[in-house]
Formats: structure tokens, sequence, C-alpha cells
């Protein structure tokens, strides 16, 4: 590609991040409660997607540990925002330990932390995790999530136990969803582009050969593992102060498996497809939500069914396996070559 | 610790490990021919707890004919799963096969959560398997000694039909050399149907007596025994059936006993299993009793 197109696609980029903005400036003062919830959600679907596609379909290593580093990163950052006050209240069966109890945070600084600390934790969970591939790889992950559910559950003094944490402030706002949102697209495109990202996809396509050629597959998969949780953790911040509530039972695996559905919809190994099958997934299932209302529909009167998306989800998930593997996107990305080509193609002048 | 304490223990941990021992035969079996988490086998063990339950309860069905029919509805729906879902893309990378398993596994139990509701229901008990024997100071309860019979019975027919017989037979060399499996004029689907039926079944018989110990019915009653029995299954090496067994009894008895000597620890039962689990891949990725499997 010569240097004018570079420079082109470039500025489209950031024009189009801009507009991205201001239509985000636009909602925050017109779209009512409700749609602005949507939007948030939307956004941290994406970040989660994003990096968990880098993990599933760059990398190509199966693993179902989302909701535990979503786990991770919720309870980080609302330990370090929630007020010694509040924390005094809500600790009924147990204090909390000392240094955290009288502790509060910006909010930034804690999103920040809450990365860090659950790519601390991924990264040293990498060691055991990685000795094992495929099948066994997702069992343990699965297991992994199963694990931090349970000392949720149990370390009382630090996460308060069932109980969950109450009363945090909702900081979430469309700013910092959205922003989170561009810079983990941002940092995960440029990760994938770089040599680390290639190394990543030659492992992906064999292991084997790509460690012949010098390539340290363990540390790949490392770095791939750490970066993504860093972002999943982030993500996890941000729903924490966005639904102000967290508890253990929030972070089952029904998380990994709504992520699971949207990487595989989109495409697994293309960003792109992850970006807008999160768009997709997020907001059909508020739009599917009909199912389980109470509705009237040509006469006949429907009683709605709890639990009927997600039947809907497993099918789709299942038909989508079946017959349309790739998913939306395959393994292409989005380019601005490809698009111009695209309308040129269909308007020819 | 006192000796009949430490025996009362001991009775508690057989039982609960010959329960995952039973899921966990099923779970081997089929990873031991396709190569494929069936993460479905765990929620079959809440359709056949469903199917008991609504034999004996809605239908009044007498319980040896509505356990039979639960056992029987359940190997056949795990051969409709596998012809339904696994077997269109037997030819494609392990992983989708994984993904649709997974897919299978949240449709039973949604589908159990729409059609039937979320509040557990209590299972009945038939007379045969209440009471207990008192053997000194130690409580062995009539169900205690059904589950560790029916166990040790079916374990054997399971031996049998893999060592004995022509389609045994045929299940092991399917999970040697599939291509090769075929050459020889075995019809491979047949025999990937009655492995699936086999273990399906298994994993009912599981599911009935599981729910007599633990009398709730819920639709996602299967996913922890289900995880938890793939834990024994991959400590007793996977593709063997015995080992399986001996994986399950291991885990229910180190579960049973992490309580019983501290307590405090009791919430932390349900990870022993996955602690476990990540202890043998570091040590011995092959399990207990498993051989070398080419990957």
């Amino acid at each position: 590609m010569n240097k004018t197109k570079v420079s082109r696609d470039k500025s489209l980029t950031i024009f189009s991040v801009l507009l991205l903005l201001a239509f985000i400036f636009y909602a925050e003062r017109n779209f009512n409660h409700y749609t602005i919830r949507i939007l948030e959600n939307i956004a941290i679907f994406i970040t989660l997607a994003v990096s968990y596609n880098l993990i599933n379909g760059i990398m190509g290593q199966f693993s179902l540990a989302p909701n535990a580093f979503l786990a991770i990163g919720a309870y980080t950052s609302a330990i370090f925002t929630l007020s010694p006050e509040e924390k005094l209240r809500s600790f009924i069966i147990e204090p909390m330990i000392w240094p955290l109890s009288v502790l509060s945070l910006p909010f930034a600084v804690s999103l920040l932390l809450a990365g860090l600390v659950t790519a601390l934790v991924a990264f040293f969970m990498a060691a055991p995790v990685f000795r094992v591939r495929g099948d066994y790889l997702a069992i343990v992950t699965l297991g992994f999530g199963e694990v931090i559910q349970v000392l949720a559950n149990n370390l009382i003094s630090l996460t308060n136990g069932s109980l969950g944490l109450k009363g945090l402030h909702p900081y979430t706002n469309l700013w910092w969803a959205w922003g989170v949102c561009i810079f983990t697209i941002f940092c995960t495109v440029r990760l994938i582009n770089s040599s680390y990202g290639r190394a990543m996809k030659a492992v992906r396509e064999d292991e084997i050969a790509a460690e012949a050629m010098g390539i340290n597959a363990f540390r790949v998969k490392t770095l791939a593992f750490t970066f993504s949780a860093f972002f999943q953790g982030v993500a996890g911040g941000l729903l924490a102060h966005l639904i102000t509530t967290i508890s253990p039972s929030l972070f089952t695996f029904m998380f990994t498996f709504n992520l699971l559905i949207i990487i595989v919809i989109g495409g697994l190994g293309s960003t792109t497809g992850s970006v807008i099958a999160a768009i997709l997934i997020t907001w059909g299932g508020e739009a599917l939500r009909v199912f389980e209302e109470p509705s009237n529909f040509l006469g006949f009167n429907y009683k709605g069914v709890p639990g009927m998306r997600m039947v809907l989800f497993s099918l789709i998930l299942i038909l989508v396996m079946l017959f349309a593997r790739s998913g939306i996107m395959g393994r292409a990305e989005f380019s601005w070559e490809s698009l111009f080509r695209w309308f040129r193609r269909k308007l020819p002048c | 610790m006192d000796y009949s304490f430490a025996l009362q223990q001991l009775v508690y941990g057989l039982t609960v490990g010959c329960l995952y021992g039973l899921l966990a035969i099923g779970y081997t079996m089929v990873y031991g021919v396709l190569r494929l988490i069936n993460f479905a086998h765990g929620d079959l063990l809440m359709v056949s707890a469903y199917a008991g339950f609504f034999g004996i309860v809605i239908f009044q069905i007498p319980w040896p004919v509505s356990f039979a029919g639960a056992i029987i509805l359940t190997a056949l729906l795990g051969i409709l799963i596998d012809r339904g879902a696994y077997k269109p893309i037997r030819k494609s990378p392990r992983i989708n096969a994984l993904i649709t398993a997974i897919g299978v596994s949240f449709l039973l139990e949604n589908l159990g959560l729409v059609i039937i509701g979320g509040r557990p229901k209590s299972f009945p008990m038939p007379d045969v398997f209440a009471g207990s024997i008192l053997l000194g100071a130690v409580n062995i309860p009539a169900l205690s000694i059904w589950i560790l019979v029916i166990t040790l019975v079916l374990l054997a027919v399971c031996l049998v039909v893999v060592r004995k017989t022509r389609i045994g037979m045929a299940m092991r060399a399917l999970s040697r050399d599939m291509e090769t499996v075929m050459l020889m004029g075995v019809d491979k689907d047949r025999v990937i149907s009655f492995t699936f039926a086999l273990g399906s079944a298994l994993a009912a018989a599981g599911g009935i007596m599981w729910c007599m110990k633990y009398p709730a019915v819920e639709p996602f009653m299967g996913v922890i025994p289900g995880l938890k029995a793939f834990v024994a299954a991959v400590l007793g090496g996977i593709g063997n059936v015995t080992g399986a067994a001996l994986g399950g009894l291991i885990l229910g008895l180190a579960e049973v006993l992490i309580v019983a000597i501290e307590p405090d620890w009791s919430g932390y039962r349900d990870a022993v299993a996955f602690f476990l689990m990540i202890i043998i891949l570091l040590t011995r990725p092959t399990g207990i009793m498993g051989e070398q499997l080419p990957d």
C-alpha cells in the first residue's frame, strides 16, 4: 500500500471515531435512560468480545475464563472505589481487612488497578493453564471460573461473601464505556498487526512449525492471555459501576457463554466480526425480551416465558456451528480499501 | 478424628464417589471414541431425573417401570443429540464440536427452564431405598448400599461390553484409529450411537440415584455434577472405564474428607475437584490409569 493511501485510511479512521464521539455527545443529551443503558452495555460487550476473540480466535486457545477475569476486575475496582463508610455498613458478617477498609480511590485509578490485578492473575495462571491444549484447556479455564466464584463466596473479609458489594457509585457513563471500548479496539488491532500478532496466528495454525521458526509458543500464549485479561478486568470494573451491585452469582458461566456466542457469530478470529456481533447480540438480546413478556400477537394471548431468550441463543449457536461455521466475517477484517472496492463494484462510474 | 466418625465419612464419600464414577464412565467412553467433551452429559442427568419424577408423581407409574422408562428415554436422547448436533460436524476441527456441545448443554438446561420451570421439585423416594442400617456407631443408609451395588454392577456390565463383545471391540478400535476401522467395514455411526446410548443410560441411572440422595430436581442440577464427573474422568485417565470409576471414588472421598477434617473449609468443597485436576494435569496429564494419547 502506498503512502497516500495510508494517510487517507488514517484520516478516515480518525474522522469516523470523531463521528462516533459526536453521536455519543448527541445520545447523552437526547436519548432516554433505557437506550443509553443499552449503548453502555454494547460498549462493554464490544470490549469483552474483542479481547476474548484475541485469545480464542487469533491465538486459537479455547479459553472459557472470561467470567473469572470479569469477576476479578469487577471486585477489584469495586473494593477500591467504595467509600470507607459504605464498606463499614455492608460488611456485616466479617469486617473488611485493614488497609482496604479505609482506602478509597478515584474511578480511573481503580479501573487501571482492576486491569492490572486481572492481568497479574492471568499471568500466573498461564503457567499451569498452557501446559495443556484443546479440550483440556477449555475445562481447566472453566474450572478456574468456578474456583473464582467459590473464592468470591468464601473470602468474606475481602468480597463480603454471597452478600456481594452494594452501593457502588454509578461512575460508568457513555464516555467511560465507549472510551475504554475504542482504546481496547485500538490496542488489540495494533497488537494483532504487530510481529507478536503474526506469531500468535502462526502458533494457531501450527504450533510445532511456529516453534521450529523460533517462536516461543508459551511466551506468545502468555502474552495474549495477559493482554486479553487486562481489558476484561477493566470491562469488569466498568460493568460493576454500571449495575452498582455485584455478587458472586453474577459471574457464572452464562457470561462466558454469551461472549462465546458473540465471537462465534462474528467469526472466530475477526475483530471486526466481534464488534458487529457484540452490537447485534446485545441489542438483539434486548429486542428478544418480547418473547419473555406477555403480549397479544394476532389475537393469540402469549403468556411470555422466562428463559426463552437463552433457548433461542443456544439454538442460534448450534445452527451457526452446523451451517455457517465462519460466522459473519470469517477471518476477514474491515479495511477502508475493501469498503471502497465494494462501493466501486456496486456503483460502476 | 475418632474411628467411627472416619468410617461414617468414608460411607458418605463412597456414595458420592460412586455417583461421580457413573457419570464419569459415560464421559470417558464418549471422549475415548470421539475425542469430544460431551458437555451435555451432565444435563442428561437432569433429563432422567425429570423423566423419573414425572413418571412417578404425575403419571403414577410404579417406580421400577418409570425408572426404566427414564433410562431408555435418556439413552434415546443421547443418540438424538449425537445424530442431530455432533454427527454433521465430525470432520471439522474439534473446537467446533466443543462449542456445539456447550450449545447443546445450554439448550437442554434452558428448555428445561422454559418447559418445566425453575422451581426445584422434590424427588419421591421409593420405600425400598429408604431406611438405614446401624453398624456399631456407623449409620449406613440403605440408599448408599444400593448406590454402591448398582454402580459396581453397571461398571461390571460396562467392562464386559467394552472388553468382551464385538461392539466393544469396535469401540476400542475406533478410539485408536477411526479411518482404519472404517476400512475394516465397521459401521462407525452405529458404534458411536451405541456409545452414546450406553453412556447416557449410565448418566440416567446416576441421575436417578443422585436425586434420591439430593432430592431437588431443577433444570441446572446437572451442571456441577457434570463438570466434576469430567474431572473424575481426567483423574482416572480419559478413555479408561475402570479409571473413570476410580477417579470418581477418589474425587468423592476427597470432597467429603476435606470437609470432615476441617469444617471451616466446607465452602471450598466445589473447588476441590478443580484443584485436583490442575495438580493431576501438571504432574501426570494422562491420569492414574490412562495411556499416552497422540494429540
